[in-house]
């Protein structure tokens, strides 16, 4: 397909930026990419901390997770029933971003939605990623008529409008967090099936695979032992934007009224809820729960663009 | 070649019919009594009996399916209760407004993200780079709804400059003699949008630029201006027709949340309608739609990749 120099992207990017300007220390590969003999982690690992965009990601992912499992602790509030004194306080006084239409602590309720939506968004983001990658190792390794009709499966599901899915489920059940992490594995598998399997097919042609093959080693074996642990980078980059993903989807679901009940508050839930009241200026109500949504999901595409970098993977459906 | 467009026909075809297969099982799973809701709750039981029998409700699901396909074949989505019109008849009213508010904003984003990802490309990690891959990531990590309603707050509600919902006239050129109702709607698709194409277009530049023949051409003297205008635009278009592809169901599904808030009276308005009042073969007939639609839009990207980049060959 695309033809590429051999050693591929690590050595691409002195060419291009060497021909014109000066030689850019920061865009040069890392040294430790040349002399890096032992091991690949380590290689890994620098060039993701190298990137400062992951960091931040990486900070904002740790404040986040601790504002909202560890901040009720600190900032205990009552979210399981409504003060119709307190509705539509601005910030200040005992509430420091103010009060909901039901009389809710923003502060408060920001940290109870980001429990279900980081609990949604990691379970999504790693059984979505386990299936697929299951599902295309073995689609790629067999090839053939499996691989035919295991790949055509997948582009049905790719086919079907996933907000439309969504819909005719929730009025088949009442949504749960169970259900709903279901639900959106059941869309978000397809992208790691098609990214592992793609690789798996040119993984499957290597000669340490060869060899197993020749000694006989079962399918199984060499799937689980030699091309799982291969595809690691793409498994890790997916995971991070699945995990992305799942929360905008969660949010946009809350907002179209198919999302989990008011019961459990979600930082979707909060914002769709929130601009109903735009017209009436209770921005607080808006604001709060949009910035968090938008800070987490940049923060974990950042560490994915990053880790994609670090893995030297190249992921065609982004 | 040939050989290669008839494979992804027959695949094309194959992976329609089973979008259409399992749409039908999933609506057929859904509760309620289509003749109870056609006929309304003082229907008497013979009328339901009746109902039941004409539509062919009572036969085994097989049947019913092969029924539908049959109807299909002949260009029939379906017939809307609620209205009583033809499922047909209601997206050739709304298709065409739909096509305002997708084709608009396609084009709209295809101008800018193809410059600003060129651009990136050229001057990588420069400040211009830096800039929009902070905006098209923010504008990626928004929830749509939320870009339409900033737009809304800013412009609609905080100054009066432009209308927040979309002209509700019966027809797209009646949509057209409404421009400034359009620019919203259009407005907030094209940024959802322009943040998707413009990283595609940069990476795709990117990877470009690396190319032995640009290497080549800047040997043989070119100048940078038509190394890039000849050889790394020319390019990078291929792309655009990936892009185009792709986004081809886009004009109807990814509307559906932009028609939602700004009241817009497309497809995806409908089908939000429809399952709320479970008009259930109107929301059949629409994802089936946006089903071969998006098939369809893939089989193009394909094949268009396919002629106009001479180095694949299958």
């Amino acid at each position: 397909m695309r033809s590429s120099i051999p050693g591929s992207g690590t050595e691409n990017a002195p060419a291009e930026a060497g021909d014109r300007k000066p030689v850019d220390v920061d865009v040069l590969p890392e040294g430790g990419e040349v002399a890096a003999t032992g091991n690949p982690w380590a290689v890994v690992a620098r060039t993701f901390a190298q990137n400062r965009l992951a960091m931040f990601g990486v900070g904002v992912v740790v404040v986040v997770t601790l504002f909202s499992f560890i901040g009720p602790l600190f900032h205990p509030t009552d979210q399981l029933n409504p003060n119709l004194l307190e509705v539509h306080l601005p910030p200040g006084g005992g509430h420091l971003l103010g009060t909901d239409s039901q009389g809710f602590d923003i502060l408060g309720r920001l940290m109870e939605g980001g429990k279900s939506s980081i609990e949604v968004g990691l379970a999504v983001g790693i059984i979505a990623t386990l299936i697929g990658l299951i599902y295309g190792a073995v689609s790629g390794f067999f090839g053939g008529a499996v691989d035919g009709v295991l790949m055509r499966v997948v582009d049905v599901g790719y086919a079907i409008p996933v907000v439309f899915l969504f819909i005719f489920m929730s009025q088949l059940v009442t949504p749960s967090l169970t259900l709903l992490i279901a639900l959106l594995v059941a869309v978000s598998w397809l992208i790691p099936a098609r990214l592992v399997r793609g690789e798996t097919l040119s993984l499957r042609t290597r000669e340490y695979v060869q060899a197993v093959q020749v000694m006989g080693g079962r399918s199984w074996r060499i799937i689980l032992r030699h091309i799982v642990p291969n595809t690691i980078g793409t498994i890790m980059v997916t995971v991070t934007f699945q995990v992305a993903n799942a929360i905008l989807t969660l949010a946009v679901l809350q907002y179209l009224g198919f999302g989990l009940p008011p019961s459990t508050p979600t930082w979707g839930g909060m914002l769709s809820e929130g601009t109903t009241y735009l017209q009436d200026g209770y921005w607080w109500q808006v604001y709060p729960p949009l910035f968090i949504i938008v800070i987490t999901v940049v923060a974990f595409n950042f560490i994915g663009d990053a880790l994609q970098d670090a893995f030297d993977v190249r992921l065609q459906e982004r | 070649m040939t050989g290669y467009i008839i494979r992804r026909l027959g695949e094309a075809i194959i992976v329609t019919l089973g979008v259409t297969m399992i749409t039908f099982a999933l609506l057929h799973l859904l509760p309620g009594n289509l003749a109870h809701d056609v006929l309304g709750p003082r229907a008497s039981p013979q009328e339901l009996a009746q109902f039941t029998q004409q539509n062919g409700l009572n036969r085994p699901i097989y049947v019913q399916y092969w029924l539908f396909l049959e109807k299909l074949l002949h260009g029939n989505l379906g017939y809307s209760y609620q209205y009583n019109r033809s499922v047909d008849s209601l997206l050739a009213s709304e298709l065409p407004r739909d096509l305002v508010l997708g084709g608009l904003s396609l084009i709209f984003a295809l101008l800018i993200a193809i410059p600003v990802g060129v651009a990136q490309a050229v001057r990588r990690n420069g400040v211009l780079d830096y800039t929009s891959t902070g905006v098209s990531f923010l504008l990626y990590s928004m929830p749509q709804y939320a870009i339409a309603l900033l737009l809304i707050q800013f412009l609609s509600i905080s100054f009066h400059v432009l209308p927040a919902e979309a002209p509700q006239s019966s027809s797209a050129l009646g949509m057209l003699a409404h421009p400034a109702g359009l620019v919203l709607p259009v407005a907030s698709l094209t940024l959802v949008t322009f943040a998707q194409f413009s990283r595609y277009m940069r990476s795709s530049a990117i990877d470009t630029l690396a190319q032995d023949y640009i290497r080549t051409a800047r040997a043989k003297g070119l100048s940078e201006r038509l190394v890039l205008w000849r050889h790394l635009l020319r390019n990078s278009l291929v792309t655009v027709v990936t892009l185009v592809g792709l986004s081809i169901p886009l004009v109807i599904t990814g509307t559906l949340i932009i028609e939602q808030v700004f009241n817009f009276p497309g497809a995806g308005l409908e089908y939000l309608q429809a399952t709320l009042s479970n008009d259930y073969e109107v929301m059949l007939g629409i994802t089936v739609l946006v089903g071969v639609v998006t098939v369809l839009g893939n089989l193009v990207a394909d094949i268009g990749y396919a002629i106009l980049d001479p180095r694949i060959r299958y």
